[in-house]
């Protein structure tokens, strides 16, 4: 009986050992060299992690990070979220259904299909959406990447981070029973009565959830930051996780990338143990009834 | 009494009112894919009013552009990569999860609580080490490196997902194929597997198009050209022709993008079908 459970497990357990367990480990462990691209095993000590503490642009970094997550968080993440989940639950079904699609397409579209999309809507030029709107206006174009680069970039992941909150919230709020709305249109309440009495209080766990779960995702996400901007103009829209990617693969100091690395994750674990404690999250983790130990 | 007419429509009123915010608010999405499409397909655009129609812009095509590989031999391995991470996953995701969720071996929880913890490393924070290993197994530069690292990165998640489909199938199920004789492999292969078919096709969607997508690990670990596919590709043609020819570049990214599109809305249709068929004694 053990022996087919491994089985069905080793295949996976080598992949993930190889690929996922080993890198993490060796993530650690060259976070403690110096290496470069000669790929020479340097240990350094802490020295790396001192460079980190008097690294003359991680003040600026660190600030961009911390803009870049929670503006996207809370105007998108979970504010858009909610605001597209309480708005098409309550009109017809079929154009609730209409406008989630749509805004599914950013998260399934590749991811540098979507980031050409943004660079024509904030072109520079004429031939951009929004200078050509402001020409139709009779005002000059602007030139949108260098004037508010950490809007745009805010903005390009928003659109694509609001889905998952989307679907979350959406379906928590079908999933309310009606009997509760009934009783409430019977006692006359208004939608935005009903929205803040019922609706609102009963996905509380799932709000607190996304936010918990977006933080994470938004502090380690670059991809779209890449292709939009890459940082720029001049470190306006570095991140620290894009940081340490042009670190790594720009100036090849991968010791210092994978130091930096660490610190992130760290910062990462720091962030979900707050919301653990601030949210109560323990009350939400009961165990699950499959599970036979 | 007598109602107003706001009274009296007022449901029809907030109604209209919120598919108009609703609309204004997905107004970016809807002209960024109309722009994509249009613009694929003319000559100039006034605004969003194609001055002349052509076809010269899917030339890539047809014709090889200087300084970029065959745009036929890009999309085979765009497609390679896609499906081998598709399968893979598919095939250990199923495998694992059958294991986690049927058999009780030693250190069986601690495994679920190690693979959970492995997600507080986001593959991005990661990249250092991953280029280090790929270069140790000469899988740097290698189409089989990126699909090994895609794969490996999203088997955790996947077998979690997979553990969660066969939770749901009743152990009378196995019971009943273990009595007619049976051996546990068996019963894995011809009874359990089909039901939890529902969950192998989300989980082999989620790859593909994670696979097809692909940019980062492309642009990181892929040097040669014969082995880029369509995001580096895409990537590159934004480098060259942002500000000289939107034409080009909106069609090769419609091009690259219209597989995504079109599963994806395959997959609502049948995802809804799924729930409502459920599972069948």
């Amino acid at each position: 009986m053990k022996k087919t459970a491994w089985i069905f497990l080793s295949p996976m357990l080598v992949m993930v050992t190889i690929f996922f367990f080993i890198p993490v480990i060796l993530t650690i462990v060259l976070s403690f060299t110096d290496m470069d691209y000669q790929f020479q095993w340097n240990f350094v000590g802490f020295s790396n992690f001192k460079d980190i503490a008097t690294d003359f642009i991680i003040p600026k970094v660190t600030t961009n990070t911390l803009i870049y997550t929670f503006t996207t968080l809370g105007l998108f993440n979970v504010g858009s979220a909610l605001l597209i989940s309480l708005l098409t639950t309550s009109i017809p079904d079929k154009w609730g259904g209409f406008f989630r699609t749509l805004w599914m397409l950013p998260r399934l579209t590749p991811s540098v299909v979507y980031g050409l999309l943004w660079l024509w809507i904030f072109d520079p030029t004429e031939h951009g959406l929004l200078n050509f709107m402001r020409m139709s206006m009779g005002l000059p174009p602007q030139n949108w990447l260098y004037r508010a680069p950490m809007f745009i970039v805010v903005v390009a992941n928003g659109f694509i981070g609001a889905s998952m909150g989307m679907l979350i919230f959406t379906a928590a709020i079908k999933a309310i029973p009606i009997d509760y709305y009934r009783a409430a249109l019977l006692d006359g309440a208004s939608w935005w009565m009903i929205t803040r009495k019922i609706t609102l209080p009963l996905i509380k766990w799932q709000v607190l959830f996304v936010t918990a779960y977006q933080t994470l995702s938004l502090l380690t996400s670059f991809e779209y930051i890449l292709i939009i901007t890459d940082g720029g103009p001049v470190f306006r829209t570095e991140v620290w996780s894009l940081y340490t990617y042009h670190m790594a693969f720009s100036n090849y100091r991968f010791g210092y990338g994978a130091a930096l690395s660490v610190v992130l994750v760290i910062m990462g674990i720091i962030f979900a143990i707050a919301y653990l404690r601030l949210f109560k999250f323990e009350a939400l983790m009961q165990k699950p009834k499959v599970e036979v130990d | 009494m007598k109602l107003s007419f706001y009274q009296r429509n007022a449901d029809r009123i907030r109604i209209f009112f919120f598919i108009l915010v609703m609309f204004i608010i997905t107004l970016p999405i809807i002209l960024g894919y109309l722009w994509l499409v249009l613009r694929s397909f003319s000559v100039d655009m006034n605004g969003f009013v194609p001055t002349e129609l052509t076809l010269k812009n899917w030339r890539f095509l047809w014709t090889s552009m200087k300084g970029y590989p065959n745009i036929w031999r890009t999309t085979m391995n765009t497609a390679f990569v896609a499906l081998m991470v598709m399968a893979i996953e598919a095939l250990l995701t199923s495998m694992g999860g059958y294991a986690l969720s049927r058999y009780d071996f030693p250190g069986r929880s601690n495994l679920m609580k190690f693979i959970l913890v492995l997600h507080a490393f986001p593959s991005v924070s990661l990249m250092v080490a991953l280029y280090y290993v790929l270069k140790y197994l000469h899988l740097l530069d290698n189409l089989w490196g990126i699909i090994l690292l895609k794969a490996s990165l999203e088997i955790p998640w996947g077998t979690w997902v997979m553990k969660g489909f066969y939770d749901g199938i009743p152990w009378e199920m196995e019971w009943a194929g273990l009595v007619d004789g049976y051996t546990r492999l068996q019963v894995w292969r011809k009874i359990i597997l089909p039901l939890v078919k529902p969950g192998i096709a989300v989980t082999a969607v989620f790859a593909f198009l994670s696979g097809w997508s692909e940019f980062i690990f492309i642009n990181t670990f892929i040097f040669s050209q014969e082995f880029w596919t369509l995001s580096k590709y895409v990537k590159a043609t934004i480098g060259d022709f942002r500000f000289a020819d939107y034409g080009l570049l909106a069609a090769v990214g419609l091009f690259y993008a219209i597989p995504t599109i079109v599963l994806f809305f395959l997959v609502s249709k049948y995802m809804i079908k799924l729930t409502i068929g459920g599972v069948k004694g």
